[in-house]
């Protein structure tokens, strides 16, 4: 009995082998895939980034988050505009009139060419990122081929995701270059460098500020798993093992790149400036398109109390506000019926519904993989209930899930629904006819592949969704087939444009709000199981 | 599992020339198909009449060809007439209609070649799960046909997935289904012409083995009467008058537009870069030559097929026959390599190596027709990837030995003469490495560096020069295991 366990651990180490030398092959195919994608649709996204090249390049630091020639001012933190200017000058190699602030709207052959490129090359940083995440999974649950080692499937579901693809190298942004970032300071933690996950976090966090959504689960972690270095033996805290050492460390790490980052301009006093165009608060509650959050239940029940209100003359027409949400601007929008949502209000939502999460982490720390799962959950939180969300953030979450749904089944379930709703969500990027397939077929792939590779991988333990939520997703297929196919063909398609939109965001915001709880469930009810097991 | 195989490659497919600038040629030539089917009576469609000029693009595929076009057509009509009026439509483009013609290309795809590759993967003969997969998906990968059918724009699919079902049909012994599908073949594409030899002299050589009188002559009729009755079919609505018939011929087959056009990486080709062949012999005269040498060439490995029909044998003479043609043949396009790469792919679980490389050389040997459509950058992407899975999935640098190359027999029966002679694997390596070199540099130069201007086509012609060389290397081995290999097979049956 003994020998067989250990031929067969044997043999799972050997398929881990093996599944490590497909990782370049998998690397280095959706390489070839993203050189592919060069000619197609881009969005106003890569017209900002070009603009952003041309500020940092030809204008004084200072001037940096005073320009406004273009609508598209710099709005990222300071490190993001000094990655643009590394990379402008390379750009000048390719043309030079891309680096003219004036030349609005500037896109050359080169200039689309050596974009498309710095996204692919900047890529390099987010494929070494995933590697060093695949060695932090444990194997436990492979099989003997290494299609269905973990590390293997993670390393698919993470290098090849549909959202990533299409927002990175068909919309435009290099989300690719600051998830390597953040997949690798997560690997860090794993691996117990501690310092290092936190330096590469605050890095993270002066490319891009949305990071500051997960900044609550990184302090609560380091402060509670690396500051203290032992526990009482029932788990609960010891405060005497408190090490003041490594939190100076930590401080004077996260304060060091603050100053790199935000020093110059404190120093020049534009401060409140930068702050400003970090934060434009002038925005409304949903982005152009409703991301599939809380907000959009809210409003579409808004909506429809005014209509039905409408109809039944319960509300006098000629008193409400005339604004039409997702008319395509993104403009301030009044609701008609239920209260509006300030900006202060959504902030305390988020803050209200992140803290049992981040209190789980101080109460029962279960290690990196419960701050893994705090991040997720802070993460969600913020998409589900934040002030003017794209449904790109929804990538911050499905990501970092990547990671967990390997290892355990319940989590793998969750990561299905979450990646199948977010991931349709984001099909509005792409509204142009000749993308249209490309979408469908990348989606179809790598849904069917997430399916089946985590079927496989979990297959002694079960089905991995109930009927219910099977059926709720095979409901997306209907729903994407009524709104992209056959309802631009009716008469409804010029009194109602928002629609499908709508309809769209409503239904994925269902499960993604049912996925929400769910994993909010499964923390609480995660030490149980783990004592249980120990038992 | 299969999912893994079956879904990337129409990805893959939909990618290459998403972005191309317009495209005139093959494009418009199909979609003027559709235009003159779609208004045309069908007695009008290969005349040349007021409303069907043939100088503009005329119809010159067979009848299935023009069908198709018109059920596509018919497609088109429902959304948006303005694709296929009459006269109006000439040289019409739009990113809609752009997309229309890719999604047949697809449809046409998924319902015929795709089907059929995987079919033909899943019952290979004492292979492994994972070799069927990766050998589907290297075939379906070839980026030979992804870059001419999607980039170029073409049907070559449905006539060699049409040709691939009649090799499946015909492995599983149902021959009367496997003549029919490679009729429909033929029908759709008189190139096909190149697999047609091998095709009659298997299941001649099967009819022989069951004994010429009796059941063989009565397997043989059926045959025959199986034959005429879907070519009968496919002309049907051309049957009614002799002269149509000849019409139709006419157009298929233009024996005045000379030996070669353009730059073929075939033999007449290389020889004219040293030897004015055009000019010095007469029309008829190259004509008569190169029916000369085609028979030569295709002669040994169709005769061995008929004396002992194998299907091992019969793939291998696919491969000469079709390779033959194209090197010897009258009036041959450089797209005609597909014919020989579809036999070729098939092959790929048996001589990886062999296999890969030549699909290699034959997406090479277009370079210059896709530099002319743009594809540049699919065609490194797709051949990368191509090498790519196929490294990692049959590792063919590994398999070089004698035994890999099937030429054990071979080697055996040169020693009874030459005691010492050896092939060395490490010889077929590099031989390997320096062609793949070789043909890296040609696309980087012919892609970058602007020709002397004494030399206007110094690239082009260079290349098929190169990839000639190595067809006829090609010829030689594939021409090699088809005598003795097949044989050493039906030895090991005899023995067992």
């Amino acid at each position: 009995m003994r020998g067989a366990a250990c031929l067969a651990k044997k043999q799972t180490i050997m398929a881990a082998q093996r599944s490590d030398k497909l990782f370049l092959p998998v690397a280095f195919g959706v390489t070839l895939l993203k050189f592919l994608l060069i000619p197609t649709y881009h969005s106003t996204d890569f017209e900002v980034h070009r603009n952003w090249l041309a500020i940092t390049h030809s204008l004084p630091v200072s001037q940096w988050y005073y320009e406004a020639t273009s609508e598209w001012t710099l709005d990222y933190p300071p490190f993001f505009a000094w990655f643009e200017y590394v990379l402008s000058h390379v750009a000048k190699y390719f043309d030079r009139e891309m680096l003219v602030v004036q030349n609005l709207n500037y896109s050359s052959h080169e200039t689309i060419f050596f974009q498309r490129l710095s996204v692919i090359f900047t890529d390099v940083l987010f494929i070494y990122a995933v590697h060093e995440c695949c060695k932090c999974v444990n194997g436990k649950q492979g099989g003997k081929e290494p299609f269905e080692n973990p590390s293997f499937v993670l390393s698919v579901l993470l290098l090849w995701n549909f959202g990533l693809l299409i927002v990175d190298h068909i919309h435009f942004q290099y989300n690719g270059f600051l998830f390597g970032f953040m997949l690798l300071s997560i690997a860090r933690l794993f691996q117990k460098r501690h310092l290092e996950g936190a330096f590469l976090f605050a890095i993270l966090l002066h490319l891009k500020h949305i990071n500051l959504y997960v900044a609550p689960a990184y302090g609560m972690y380091l402060l509670r798993s690396y500051c203290f270095t032992a526990d009482n033996p029932d788990g609960s805290i010891r405060w005497r093992k408190f090490n003041f050492l490594r939190l100076t460390a930590l401080g004077l790490i996260v304060c060091l790149v603050t100053a790199c980052s935000l020093g110059p301009f404190i120093v020049w006093g534009q401060l409140p400036q930068v702050l400003s165009r970090l934060f434009p608060f002038k925005r409304g509650l949903c982005h152009a398109y409703w991301a599939p959050n809380f907000w959009a239940i809210y409003s579409a029940v808004d909506k429809a109390l005014s209509v039905i209100g409408l109809k039944y003359k319960f509300l006098n027409p000629a008193e409400m506000p005339k604004a039409a949400m997702t008319g395509g601007l993104v403009q301030e929008f009044q609701h008609t019926v239920l209260p509006s949502v300030t900006p202060l209000a959504t902030l305390v939502c988020t803050a209200i519904f992140m803290l049992p999460s981040v209190f789980c982490l101080w109460f029962k720390p279960q290690g990196p993989r419960g701050f893994l799962r705090c991040l997720v959950l802070c993460a969600l939180t913020s998409f589900m209930f934040g002030w003017h969300v794209h449904e790109k953030a929804i990538l911050l979450v499905i990501l970092p899930l990547s990671l967990l749904s390997v290892e355990k089944s319940r989590d793998a379930g969750v990561y299905l629904i979450l990646a199948t709703t977010g991931h349709l969500s984001l099909f509005p990027l792409l509204f142009t006819a000749p993308e249209l397939p490309i979408k469908i077929l990348l989606m179809l792939l790598f849904t069917v592949y997430s399916f089946s590779s985590l079927k496989t991988l979990f297959r002694k333990e079960g089905p991995l969704l109930n009927w219910l939520e099977t059926l709720y997703l095979l409901g997306l297929l209907p729903l994407e087939i009524l709104c992209e196919i056959v309802f631009p063909f009716t008469a409804w398609i010029s009194k109602f444009p928002f629609l499908p939109l709508m309809l769209i965001s409503v239904y994925c915001a269902l499960g993604i709000m049912y996925a929400w709880l769910k994993l909010y469930i499964s923390v609480f009810r995660g030490p149980l199981t783990f004592r249980q097991k120990k038992e | 599992m299969l999912i893994y195989a079956i879904l990337p490659p129409p990805l893959f497919f939909f990618f290459v020339g998403a972005g191309k600038p317009p495209m005139y040629g093959d494009y418009e030539a199909q979609r003027h198909w559709q235009e003159i089917t779609y208004n045309l009576p069908v007695k009008d469609w290969y005349f040349n009449t007021t409303d069907n000029n043939l100088q503009y693009w005329g119809l010159d595929y067979p009848p299935l060809t023009a069908y198709h076009s018109l059920l596509c057509a018919y497609v088109a009509h429902l959304i948006d007439p303005s694709w296929v009026a009459l006269h109006t439509s000439h040289g019409y483009e739009s990113q809609p209609h752009k997309l229309f013609m890719r999604t047949t290309v697809l449809v046409a795809d998924m319902l015929i070649y795709i089907p059929a590759v995987i079919l033909y993967c899943c019952y290979l003969k004492d292979a492994s799960n994972k070799k069927k997969i990766s050998s589907a998906l290297c075939i379906l990968l070839y980026p030979g046909l992804i870059l001419i059918d999607y980039g170029h724009f073409q049907y070559n699919s449905v006539s060699l997935g049409f040709a691939l079902w009649g090799m499946l049909f015909l492995s599983y012994d149902l021959d009367v289904w496997g003549s029919i599908a490679f009729c429909f073949a033929l029908n759709y594409k008189q190139m096909e012409l190149y697999h047609s030899l091998p095709f009659f002299c298997y299941l001649l050589g099967k009819c022989f083995k069951k004994g010429l009188m009796g059941k063989g002559l009565l397997s043989l009729m059926k045959l025959g009467f199986t034959v005429v009755v879907s070519f009968a079919f496919c002309w049907l609505p051309f049957c009614m008058d002799v002269r149509q018939i000849l019409q139709v011929l006419r157009r298929l087959f233009p024996v005045d537009r000379g030996l070669f056009e353009d730059k073929v990486a075939n033999i007449w080709c290389t020889i004219s870069v040293f030897f004015k062949i055009k000019t010095i012999l007469s029309a008829e005269t190259q004509f008569k030559l190169s029916l000369v040498l085609t028979f030569l060439a295709i002669l040994p490995s169709c005769i061995k097929l008929t004396m002992q029909p194998s299907l091992r044998g019969f793939k291998y003479s696919l491969v000469c026959c079709a390779l033959s043609f194209f090197l010897f043949s009258f009036q041959v396009h450089e797209k005609s390599i597909l014919l020989v790469s579809i036999p070729v792919c098939l092959l790929i679980n048996e001589i990886p190596f062999m296999s890969a490389w030549f699909l290699l050389v034959s997406t090479f040997s277009m370079l210059p027709l896709l530099l002319k459509d743009g594809l540049l950058l699919s065609y490194i992407v797709t051949t990368l990837a191509f090498l790519m899975v196929c490294g990692t999935s049959f590792s063919i640098l590994e398999k070089t030995s004698e035994a890999d190359l099937k030429l054990k027999m071979f080697s055996a029966s040169i020693r009874n003469y030459i005691p010492w002679f050896k092939i060395f694997p490490k010889t077929m390596k590099y031989l390997f490495l320096v062609s793949i070199t070789m043909m890296g540099i040609l696309t980087l130069m012919s892609a970058t560096l602007d020709p002397p201007q004494k030399l206007p086509d110094l690239f082009p012609l260079t290349i098929s020069v190169v990839s000639c060389l190595h067809f006829l290397f090609f010829l030689l081995y594939f021409n090699v295991i088809a005598i003795w290999e097949s044989k050493s097979s039906s030895n090991q049956k005899k023995s067992n």
